[in-house]
């Protein structure tokens, strides 16, 4: 093993080298880090690689079986796909950030124990942030504090889980953990967060489409998809996922259908393909497993695809991104077009495309299942990807009314980059033996079936003309320049209503100590500690000096000397050391 | 880049011819379609599957409803403006 490295080691190490490195080399060094990451990865067998001895437990930085294997092919290639696009980037964050984050995934994908997972999960985080900030807009700056506050929080759950059930097994192994109890309830949870759960999701749809042009690519591919590999390793077959997969895929067509922005139409959307991805997990069965797993990979394809294209329509249109603003671009952006109705195709499961192959897998192992309400969810909300992603990504960029924008045809490396994708979109759904291959189980589905492709072709034509009849109707909802309140709302309005009641109550506490113990106490603790020394000193020696037989003046005068004597803190050693003495013997006698 | 300053050019989709040659073969597809329901043998996992023209009944339906929902009941409750957040 002395001739390969850890697959993240090759894109974190390589991604921190990239500012030493200056002018045209640099896009050549940088994309020689996917390649030299594969050939790297091709060569690793199967097994459990890198242990390290920490304290008493063993970290493995590599456990390579078919499921890590198949997610780090597919980071390999869209990791070559998001830096080709990228290559005009000059800004050494966001170059930075792109290949520690995708090494991160990879660290995540082969980590064989939960506290190496955790340190690269938690660096998913850290990396993926800056791929944010770096659009440098106050949305951005905005949606980034609150990705990294969500994921933050996450990341503590997950902790607090892995801690637990540390202590409970006395294992740091990473594998099947199951539903039972708090410590995997929380790691479940954690693993939520990431995957955008219902209710857990809107920091994807708040931060994805404020992120740079070129990060969003990296983005969509690697949170997400680590969290579906996370579970698929530790909690395939939970029941939970099932419904949770499935309200995934449902509710997020609705805000898709509303939405103005098109790349937050494609941010619902990835939460809809995921919703798939963790209905299949949740079932559990061998083939759903497989379809869970294949649709993940692409997923990352054609949503990458999809959000390239948008990108380069970002880029030529300087900035432009809402359905308001766009349409008619096919006319100049032609095969940008055709990329984005690939893309669009493959999502929408169109026969020959990648979707087909893959989505209906999942849909036959809930009806293999008898799952029959979540069948009918999953076709309903299939015929919602072909609303938002299939039709109105490329419609109202592409096509609808002329916006009378007239931009150039998108760079040449965007479009060798979409072209990859539009490659692998047509070559899994047309030859999908070759990714059934790669799967963690063997293969026994067939995609192409009569009536399999002409369901899915009925289901598509009939509802496109569904879309043209509400279009020539004037019903379809027209786009409006607005905000859709989502379940951000809670932390968004509520953060100001969390501030504005700190403020209250904490600064009120403030002004209450200041006036209490500042204005009053303190004077007051001053005046007692003058007055007392002096009160008991004399109650004590008046009548000692009584008895003594110093009557009149010289006993006023003795009585000045003390007080001032005690006021000036000059009282003799004797006296002091009486005082002290009285005290002592009151305490004694007092306990 | 450039913005719109000639109707002199026309694009593919300008021309009406290329329009109707679209919107014909569409409509003709789903006749087709419609059509070949007839002569499949279908592998049913649900009852419903077997009803005729299940599933461009279910796409049109669902489609429709789905928009009209998202149009009439989501957006009155959740619309707010653009600077509602700021």
């Amino acid at each position: 093993m002395t001739d390969v490295l850890p697959p993240a080691a090759i894109f974190i190490i390589g991604g921190l080298l990239v500012p030493l490195i200056r002018g045209k080399w640099k896009s050549a060094y940088m994309l020689l880090i996917p390649v030299a990451g594969f050939i790297n990865l091709i060569n690793i067998p199967e097994g459990t690689h890198w242990v390290v001895g920490f304290m008493e437990y063993d970290l493995i930085f590599g456990k390579v079986d078919r499921l890590s294997l198949l997610f780090g092919y597919i980071f390999h290639l869209i990791s070559f796909i998001a830096i080709l696009y990228a290559i005009h980037v000059k800004d050494d964050v966001q170059n930075v950030a792109g290949l520690v984050y995708a090494g991160s995934a990879l660290g995540v994908v082969f980590a064989g124990d939960l506290f190496s997972f955790f340190v690269f999960w938690e660096m998913l985080t850290v990396a993926s942030i800056f791929l944010i900030w770096a659009r440098r807009t106050k949305a951005a700056q905005g949606a980034g504090y609150r990705y990294l506050l969500v994921h933050a929080a996450g990341g503590l759950c997950l902790l607090a889980g892995i801690v637990l059930y540390v202590n409970q097994t006395g294992s740091i192994e990473f594998g099947y953990i199951g539903l039972n109890g708090l410590a995997t309830l929380l790691i479940f949870l954690g693993f939520g967060v990431n995957c955008a759960w219902p209710f857990l999701h809107p920091w994807l749809t708040d931060a994805y489409p404020e992120a740079t042009i070129t990060g969003t690519i990296f983005l969509s591919a690697f949170t997400t998809k680590c969290a579906v590999y996370a579970l698929a390793r530790a909690f395939p077959g939970t029941e939970a996922l099932i419904w949770i997969g499935a309200i995934m895929t449902a509710f997020p067509i609705f805000y898709a259908v509303i939405e103005n922005n098109l790349r937050r139409v494609l941010s619902y959307s990835l939460i809809n393909q995921v919703g798939f991805m963790v209905c299949g997990i949740g079932i559990g069965t061998q083939m759903a497993l497989n379809g869970a797993v294949s649709h993940a990979v692409n997923d990352i394809l054609f949503k990458a695809l999809l959000f390239m294209s948008m990108g380069a329509v970002m880029y030529r249109t300087g900035g432009k991104i809402n359905c308001t603003a766009l349409g008619g671009l096919y006319r100049t952006m032609p095969l940008t077009c055709i990329c984005c109705i690939i893309g669009a195709a493959s999502i929408s499961a169109v026969p020959l495309f990648s979707g087909f192959v893959s989505k209906s897998m999942v849909m036959d192992a809930a009806a293999t299942g008898h799952m029959q309400i979540i069948w009918f969810i999953l076709l309903f909300a299939s015929v919602g990807v072909l609303e938002h992603a299939g039709i109105k990504i490329p419609f109202f960029a592409f096509f609808g009314h002329d916006s009378g924008l007239r931009p150039k045809e998108a760079p040449l490396h965007m479009l060798i980059a979409m072209g990859i994708a539009a490659f692998f979109c047509i070559f899994n759904g047309s030859f999908p033996s070759y990714l059934y291959s790669l799967l963690p189980y063997p293969v026994e589905y067939v995609p192409y079936t009569v009536p399999h492709v002409v369901g899915q072709t009925q289901l598509i034509f009939f509802a496109a003309f569904a879309f043209i009849l509400l279009t020539l109707s004037g019903m379809s909802p027209s786009e409006l320049r607005a905000v859709n309140l989502d379940a951000d709302w809670f932390y968004r309005k509520g953060g100001g209503l969390f501030y504005r009641a700190m403020d209250i109550s904490m600064n009120g506490l403030t002004r209450v100590a200041d006036r209490v113990i500042v204005g009053e106490l303190t004077g007051s603790i001053c005046r007692i500690s003058q007055r007392w020394p002096e009160v008991l000193c004399l109650g004590v020696m008046i009548p000692l000096w009584s008895v003594a037989g110093i009557k009149g003046k010289d006993l006023e005068g003795k009585v000045e000397r003390t007080r001032a004597a005690l006021q000036t803190h000059t009282s003799p050693i004797g006296i002091s050391a009486a005082t002290a003495t009285i005290f002592l013997v009151l305490i004694y006698l007092l306990m | 880049m450039k913005t719109d300053n000639s109707e002199d050019k026309k694009y593919l989709f300008d021309k009406p011819a290329s329009m109707k040659i679209l919107a014909w073969s569409f409509f003709l597809s789903l006749v087709f379609l419609l059509a070949l329901e007839f002569f499949i043998h279908k592998h049913t996992n649900f009852p419903q599957e077997e009803w005729p023209e299940f599933y461009c009944v279910f796409a049109f339906v669902g489609f429709v409803a789905l928009v009209l929902s998202a149009k009439y009941i989501l957006r009155p409750l959740v619309k707010r403006r653009e600077d509602y957040y700021d």
